[in-house]
């Protein structure tokens, strides 16, 4: 496939593998890498991209999968909104998820209408075939897919469509990053920046914080070549004592990123604080509807509280999340805590850090 | 769910805001708004059924020339030693 198989070329990854192997013994000891994004774990795991690493370099997955941080309260609120006769429209991988003791595909099977989508368009077209029935689309996701999922607000306001409204979790990647890099209990020595949350926000927007942090940040595709030759930037960086943004996407990601969307989401959005599952409150964090829009906002509408209630016992997502442990250290993984029978919403999603390592690397 | 991928634009609608776009021999209808100047034959990056950015053919070349060196030039020296 045009732009895929090329990126996939085992002979350069075996020469970049070499490189970085040479670039190496120039390290001071042993670097931990942090890739945020749920899809470069999927795809380090996918394609074997440690065995292709000296032993110094240690790569820790992030949080970056949408489904794997939003919190147990919001999920019992979507449950909530189903059992009062709504109609949840909602992304395939949230109906897994477990809540405080149950989740969206167990109250499906006792009759609520929760019904999953490939585009939040879906939402719109359900609210417009059903109009005596309230629709409610769940708008969890990081940058890349606020845009989409915010074109609901903007039709339905365009259109006055009035039984449709959002239950927002939407959540922002440098402000998780930031919250990553002042822990002090991690030693995160540099980040893999994440592909499409770059082309919305650009290169640009990683400035700031490595002006502050002083850490090199490589934006990196998805593609085993993309990840590689991110890993060698990033170690020459380490080396020569550099801390800069680096944009090794530059197919798709721009300096100043798709400012089209950007302007787009911040004409029905603003800033907010937000809780993540394993995280919890990252000032500045989020984003939520305008004042303006409150028409079009779930929790509003239909008064209902998101809690930022104790998550589940056992389930150890939020060291995951933080790179603080492998899911082989959680007691629950691959025994009680598997992809058909999820504890944790990091073996839930697709690109949930538990599942990657179930799939591929058990 | 945040699968995106790139797809070759094969339609655009005269208001330039949805269109369709193929995948590996897949056709599907695709939103156009948050992308600047969307036109046939571009390839975009397609995620939750919207493009969220063209993707830019001369830039891919580059990288793919550099891979090229790379994998001469480490190749070479396996050659060498
Ligand atoms: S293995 Fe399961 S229980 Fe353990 S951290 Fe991962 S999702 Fe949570």
């Amino acid at each position: 496939m045009k732009y895929i198989d090329e990126f996939r070329n085992s002979d350069t990854a075996n020469a970049l593998s070499r490189q970085i192997h040479e670039l190496s013994s120039e390290l001071p000891g042993q670097i931990t890498i942090m890739e945020v994004c749920g899809t470069h774990t999927m795809a380090i795991a996918k394609f074997a991209i440690r065995s292709l690493l000296p032993e110094k370099i240690r790569l820790v997955s992030g949080p970056g999968c949408p489904v794997c941080v939003t919190p147990a309260g919001y999920i019992d609120a979507a449950i909530e909104l189903a059992g009062d006769g709504k109609t949840i429209v909602t992304f395939a991988d949230m109906i897994n998820v477990p809540g405080t003791s149950s989740s969206l595909s167990k109250t499906r099977s006792s009759g609520a209408k929760v019904e999953t989508c490939y585009s939040p368009e879906a939402a719109v077209e359900t609210a417009l075939k059903n109009p005596g029935t309230e629709i409610v689309f769940l708008a969890v996701g990081f940058e890349t897919t606020i845009g989409p999922v915010t074109s609901i607000v903007a039709r339905a306001s365009a259109e006055k469509i009035r039984n449709v409204s959002i239950l927002t979790s939407f959540k922002l990647i440098p402000p998780a990053m930031e919250a990553l890099s002042s822990d002090k209990e991690l030693k995160i020595d540099s980040f893999l920046c994440p592909a499409h949350v770059s082309a919305i926000i650009g290169a640009k927007a990683y400035e700031p914080y490595v002006e502050k942090y002083q850490k090199p940040c490589v934006i990196a595709g998805f593609e085993p070549l993309d990840i590689l030759s991110g890993i060698k930037m990033i170690l020459q960086q380490i080396i020569k004592g550099e801390a800069r943004v680096e944009n090794n996407y530059s197919r798709v990601v721009k300096y100043e990123g798709n400012q089209r969307a950007v302007s787009f989401i911040y004409k029905y959005l603003e800033c907010s604080d937000a809780c993540w599952r394993g995280l919890g409150m990252i000032p500045a964090s989020g984003l939520s509807l305008k004042k303006e829009y409150h028409g079009f906002d779930a929790e509003k509408r239909f008064g209902i509280r998101i809690s930022n209630r104790a998550e589940n016992k056992g389930c150890r997502c939020g060291d995951v999340l933080k790179g603080k442990i492998i899911p082989s250290q959680c007691p629950l993984f691959a025994k009680t805590c598997t992809p058909e029978k999820p504890a944790g919403p990091c073996m839930v999603s697709s690109e949930g850090t538990c599942s990657a390592y179930y799939k591929y690397m058990r | 769910m945040c699968l995106a991928v790139p797809m070759k634009l094969t339609k655009v609608a005269s208001d330039k805001l949805s269109g369709s776009a193929e995948f590996d021999g897949i056709e599907r209808d695709v939103n156009l708004s948050l992308i600047e100047k969307p036109r046939v034959g571009d390839y975009v990056i397609i995620h939750a059924g919207f493009a969220i950015e063209k993707f830019n053919a001369k830039e891919a070349k580059i990288q793919l020339e550099l891979f090229r060196e790379i994998t001469e030039a480490v190749g070479l020296k396996k050659n060498m030693i």
